[in-house]
């Protein structure tokens, strides 16, 4: 047996691809060449880092949308406010989360909870949507 | 093919920044104070119309914005940074190829788009920034970076360009430039302009008809290229790579005057941990350190002021290394008896960390030391700032310490200081 001493830089990914099953010694493992880069969450929640923010929920009007108190919101600036999206739009200078919903000349921003009211907005008055929200995580506790 | 400079400018970035989760601020007068909550960097609109200047220290408008009932925050460079790196994300989302040049600026290369596409694109641009980013802004476009500057403010002061102002066209130029006072060109500051009115010249176009020799004669060769530049012929590149660092600062007033040599020796110490965490981070090492401390030169306290310079005996980024020299410059050129307001450290030669041998053999120590650093930077990284410090460096909340007494929430980069949305 012979050692050769070689200089070599090792540079690891930040995260590193996991195979399962075990790999035999002295034999080239036949899921070499099949190595994927591992599921990364965010990829899945955030279509568009730039114009995707966080923000945390206090209350329960939402609740039936399966939006609870404290759950964490992904938002969406890019995402167009369409009819029937929950969005986060600014009411009497603060931020809501809430439904949207066009009626002939009015917007209404629909709570989705029977103890609360739908807010209503006139064509005109200025209303103006923060982002859409495109997921509502839930941590169980 | 001809070049084409964009220049795209952040409206009153850091007053737009605290606006983008707080919409009860839409409308109102609204500041953010330097550091040290010392003077007013950045105004809105509406503090601008109650004549609040630039620079404006808070202790003199505390009236006004008590009677007007201006909002007030101290600078939250977290959260201006983070937004400022998602506008960057969203320009690169268009346009390829952009010079970050501060904080709310970025020349773009308009040149790889077709004549009749670079207006249509730059309102969308800026359309695309205020609806992702939330922060409004003004776009110069033209066919050089001092004239895109100039389109820049106009399309600032002027409503009807509508945040976007073209002066690609000489036509356009010839008849805008002499409505932009010289003083506003990109390059000329007030002693430049001084000179500059002594022999008649007072617009951008005053400046452009100047013969660039005797604008050279008179202002440097700056000035011969502000010539050229004005006249449409581009003598400034887009500057994509970033330049080497050649050196590292950490200066700061403050919060209180430091009167022990034992609160001077903490703020020393943690300046010069923060220096050694910068030059680990860029991977240099410094071979002289630079210590000075001062009084405050406008209030009535004696006054003095001193500084000293030494060199490492190996060049160096090691804290402890860094720490204990910084500390032992500034033991001599401490006096007793007077209010200090400001200390700071400097190291102004820099060579790249990998330049120093290691020490392969024998030294150990210092292979273990440059482990433990790197673990306490980590720590740093990941738990915020000042988490794990030397001993030396003293409380967290010293009373030296800054003074950021209106900082708002660091709503995009923690966990615990994220925005809530009301659902009831």
């Amino acid at each position: 047996m012979s050692l050769e001493l070689v200089e070599w830089v090792a540079t690891w990914p930040s995260l590193l691809p996991y195979f399962d099953g075990s790999v035999p010694a002295g034999f080239p493992s036949p899921a070499e060449d099949y190595l994927e880069t591992p599921l990364d969450l965010t990829e899945f929640l955030i279509e568009n880092k730039a114009a995707t923010f966080l923000m945390r929920v206090d209350g329960d009007s939402m609740k039936d949308a399966g939006i609870l108190d404290g759950d964490l919101l992904v938002v969406d600036r890019a995402a167009a406010p369409n009819n029937g999206c929950i969005v986060v739009v600014a009411v009497n200078g603060e931020y809501t989360v809430k439904r949207i919903r066009r009626g002939p000349d009015c917007i209404w921003l629909d709570p989705a909870n029977h103890l609360y009211q739908p807010i209503r907005v006139s064509i005109g008055e200025d209303l103006h949507v923060f982002g859409v929200v495109k997921h509502a995580i839930h941590t169980l506790r | 093919m001809t070049e084409v400079f964009g220049i795209i400018d952040c409206n009153n970035f850091y007053v737009s920044c605290e606006r983008v989760f707080r919409p009860d601020l839409e409308g109102e007068p609204v500041i953010v104070l330097s550091n040290n909550d010392g003077c007013a960097v950045a105004r809105s609109a509406e503090a601008k119309a109650l004549g609040i200047k630039m620079g404006d220290p808070e202790f003199k408008i505390r009236d006004l914005i008590k009677r007007e009932n201006v909002k007030v925050f101290s600078s939250n460079y977290a959260l201006y940074g983070s937004l400022s790196g998602r506008v960057t994300d969203t320009l690169l989302s268009m346009v390829p190829t952009i010079e970050t040049y501060s904080i709310d600026e970025s020349f773009l290369n308009l040149g790889e788009f077709s004549e009749r596409e670079v207006e249509p694109l730059a309102r969308e641009l800026r359309e695309r920034v205020r609806r992702w980013v939330g922060i409004p802004t003004c776009l110069g476009i033209a066919p050089t970076k001092t004239l895109a500057k100039v389109a820049n403010f106009i399309a600032k002061k002027r409503p009807q360009y509508r945040g976007v102002c073209d002066l690609r066209s000489s036509q356009v130029r010839a008849e805008l430039l002499s409505t932009v006072p010289v003083d506003e060109v990109w390059g000329i500051g007030a002693a430049s302009a001084a000179k500059l009115a002594k022999i008649g010249v007072q617009t951008a176009a005053d400046l452009a008809a100047l013969d660039p020799d005797n604008a050279r004669a008179l202002m440097t060769v700056t000035g011969g290229r502000t010539v050229y530049e004005l006249r449409g012929i581009s003598c400034l590149p887009l500057e994509l790579m970033e330049p080497t660092r050649k050196g590292i600062a950490v200066t700061r007033s403050f919060g209180a005057p430091v009167t022990t040599w034992r609160e001077m020796r903490e703020a020393i110490a943690s300046y010069a941990t923060r220096a050694a965490e910068k030059m680990r981070r860029y991977k240099v090492a410094a071979e002289n350190i630079f210590v000075f401390m001062h009084t405050n030169n406008f209030n009535n306290d004696p006054f003095y002021s001193n500084g000293a310079s030494a060199r490492f005996a190996e060049t160096t980024n090691d804290t402890g290394e860094v720490v204990a020299l910084a500390v032992r410059l500034g033991e001599r050129l401490w006096r007793d008896g007077f209010r200090y307001s400001k200390t700071g450290i400097m190291i102004t030669e820099l060579l790249p960390e990998t330049i120093r041998q290691p020490a392969l053999w024998g030294d150990l120590d210092r292979e273990r030391r440059e482990r433990a650093w790197k673990a306490m930077d980590k720590l740093n990284a990941t738990l915020g700032r000042d988490t794990v410090r030397i001993l030396g460096a003293g409380p967290k909340n010293a009373a030296w310490k800054l003074r950021a007494e209106h900082r708002s929430p660091r709503w995009t980069t923690r966990w615990d200081e994220l925005p809530r949305v009301r659902s009831n």
